[in-house]
């Protein structure tokens, strides 16, 4: 336990603090005129309502994915399940020029789309696609197991007691599920907010419209104002460590509510 | 999350100290790493992003003098990257010994805050220590579907323009002194008007990257944009590696003289002890076998007559304009446009 929490602190801790310890060099007027810079705040509200949304989408094909993965069996299942992690080993950089090159407007999704008059690549659903392509994973891998431990004879159980599929599925099958998918939206989340390498490819890093809040943070290093980029990337670690907070907050009232699995 | 967290409490007690020894391994593995590697004198070189193939060149005929001249065997490493950055590594404490950047303002950083470089370190080598110039060309489409032949058809309606964020990347700085440079003077010299002018400017960009190579990736590989305003060098680096019939490069009249400056960073040098070696490295820049190298790589050589006549012949001559002379000194230039709050600031507040 003590060692646990000393490797915690020296890996997790001590780099964190020494992040805030760097922004305080601004004191607290530094950081609030760092926060209210419009510019910031848009980036902010770029990265956080991004990933938000992408979380969203995650979650929701991410359950239906780990449901087909783990339900159906069909050729070359085993292979899918396989590339489903793919994400997490690629080096980010690998993605975004992988999902640039293919939505880019003479790219194969993206020549398609220009024709119907969409635009992905270089705009703000750019960055929606990187963040769901890097989350996907997270969202299939937390559910995926507790799908696999689902009684069937229950499901069973209801059908013969006359529940229509629909009732089966919204009282029986989901409850279980929902802290493993709130997990899911967790992750998926926090690895939106935190992404970098990906996205500054497919973004078109317009200030105040595809600039995201780690870009700015880079921008700010490059000025040599590390305090600044200090604040942000305080300000950034409040937001998300207050998010993630709320999530566990609903998590531990959901699982009182659906009971614990 | 609290699940994790759970799981990663059940390690306690014998697994906790292995983990530790793992620790303490790796520790010593990355120690042992970044040990002294050779007895070879090694100089290291930080740099800029294009010049990865010039260096190469420039290295390796230094190497052969030195070897030459004193018998010693001297090995020159070269890191490169976005200007800004690389001036970063060397103020966080990389050992470089000396820099070779892509505009004055990220030497004068480094020299500003961390000391290890002399204040006036631009008057120590000749010509402001720019050892070869540069300058702004437009790379375009094949053919020049859209007409593009002056800094004015940038700022068209029907031209959309790639070019890096010029706080991060020094190709874009210099891209972006060059618009405000020619609408200066094309505008009676009028700041306001030129100001106006870059606005308009950056309008018509749909990307911006964070480093010059980038904006070439994207305008090259992802078809975007009409023009690519780019380092000469640049420009014709792009054709031969993607295809001379696929892009042109139109040199306009008048354009920005581009200053790539060199400097000894004292403070490392001294401490590595390779002070003789580095200095010998700066001054070989100006020898006349570097002078033909860095027209080779379609760099502008300050002695003309040391290069090739068939690679000065892609260097024409235009009409250059200094931007010191137009805006001050580069602590000016460097705050006024591209600090926080800058020129730059301001237009993307005002442009949305």
């Amino acid at each position: 336990m003590g060692y646990t929490l000393m490797i915690l602190g020296l890996v997790v801790l001590l780099p964190l603090a020494a992040l805030v310890l760097r922004a305080s060099g601004t004191g607290l007027g530094g950081i609030w005129s760092v926060a209210t810079d419009p510019r910031v705040g848009s980036a902010l509200r770029i990265s956080f309502g991004t990933s938000f949304l992408a979380a969203l989408v995650s979650t929701t094909f991410g359950s239906v994915v780990a449901w087909v993965l783990s339900r159906y069996d069909f050729p070359g299942r085993r292979l899918v399940d396989a590339a489903v992690d793919l994400p997490f080993a690629l080096p980010t950089a690998v993605a975004g020029i992988a999902l640039a090159s293919l939505y880019a407007p003479n790219g194969l999704i993206g020549s398609m789309l220009s024709r119907i008059g969409i635009e992905v690549a270089y705009t703000p659903v750019g960055i929606l696609i990187a963040m769901i392509f890097i989350g996907l994973p997270f969202a299939v891998r937390t559910v995926q197991p507790l799908i696999l431990e689902l009684d069937r004879e229950i499901e069973e159980a209801s059908a013969t007691l006359g529940a229509s599929r629909w009732h089966t599925i919204s009282r029986i099958v989901l409850p279980p599920l929902i802290p493993a998918v709130l997990t899911g939206f967790a992750l998926a989340f926090a690895r939106g907010v935190g992404e970098y390498g990906s996205i500054i490819f497919i973004a078109g890093n317009l200030p105040y419209v595809s600039e995201i809040a780690p870009l700015l943070i880079v921008i700010k290093l490059s000025e040599f104002d590390y305090a600044g980029a200090a604040a942000i990337a305080s300000i950034m670690l409040v937001i998300s460590f207050a998010t993630l907070l709320l999530i566990n907050l609903i998590q531990a009232w959901s699982r009182r509510r659906f009971g614990h699995v | 999350m609290s699940r994790l967290a759970s799981a990663a409490q059940g390690s306690r007690g014998s697994r906790a100290s292995r983990t530790l020894l793992g620790l303490a391994c790796f520790l010593a593995l990355a120690a042992a790493a970044t040990g002294p590697a050779s007895a070879d004198t090694a100089i290291l070189n930080v740099s800029y992003d294009p010049t990865r193939e010039l260096y190469k060149d420039i290295n390796a005929a230094f190497s052969q003098e030195w070897k030459e001249k004193t018998g010693e065997a001297v090995t020159v490493r070269a890191s490169h990257g976005g200007s800004g950055a690389q001036a970063r590594t060397v103020i966080d404490g990389i050992p470089a010994d000396v820099v070779t950047l892509g505009i004055p303002s990220d030497i004068d950083a480094i020299a500003r805050l961390t000391k290890k470089i002399d204040a006036n370190w631009r008057s120590k080598l000749p010509n402001d220590s720019l050892p070869y110039t540069s300058t702004v060309v437009f790379l375009v489409r094949k053919g020049n579907p859209k007409g593009i032949k002056d800094w004015d058809d940038l700022v068209r309606s029907d031209v959309k323009v790639i070019t890096p964020n010029p706080k991060t990347s020094a190709g874009g700085r210099w891209n972006f002194l060059g618009a405000w440079g020619y609408a200066y003077e094309k505008e009676g010299r009028s700041a306001g008007k030129a100001n106006d002018f870059v606005a308009r400017l950056y309008r018509q960009v749909p990307v911006l990257d964070t480093g010059a190579r980038g904006s070439t990736v994207s305008f090259a590989q992802r078809g975007l944009g009409d023009v690519l305003p780019a380092w000469e060098n640049e420009a014709f680096l792009a054709l031969d590696e993607f295809g001379k019939d696929k892009f042109d490069v139109v040199v306009p009249p008048v354009s920005i003289y581009a200053e790539p400056p060199v400097a000894l960073v004292d403070g490392n040098a001294d401490k590595n002890g390779t002070r003789k070696v580095s200095e010998a490295f700066l001054q070989f820049l100006y020898s006349d076998k570097a002078q033909a190298i860095f027209a080779k790589h379609h760099y502008r050589p300050i002695k003309r007559e040391a290069a090739s006549p068939q690679d000065l012949a892609l260097l024409p001559n235009i009409k250059l304009f200094k931007i010191e002379d137009l805006q001050g000194n580069w602590d000016k230039i460097q705050s006024a446009n591209f600090d926080n709050g800058g020129l730059f600031d301001q237009l993307s507040k005002a442009g949305h």
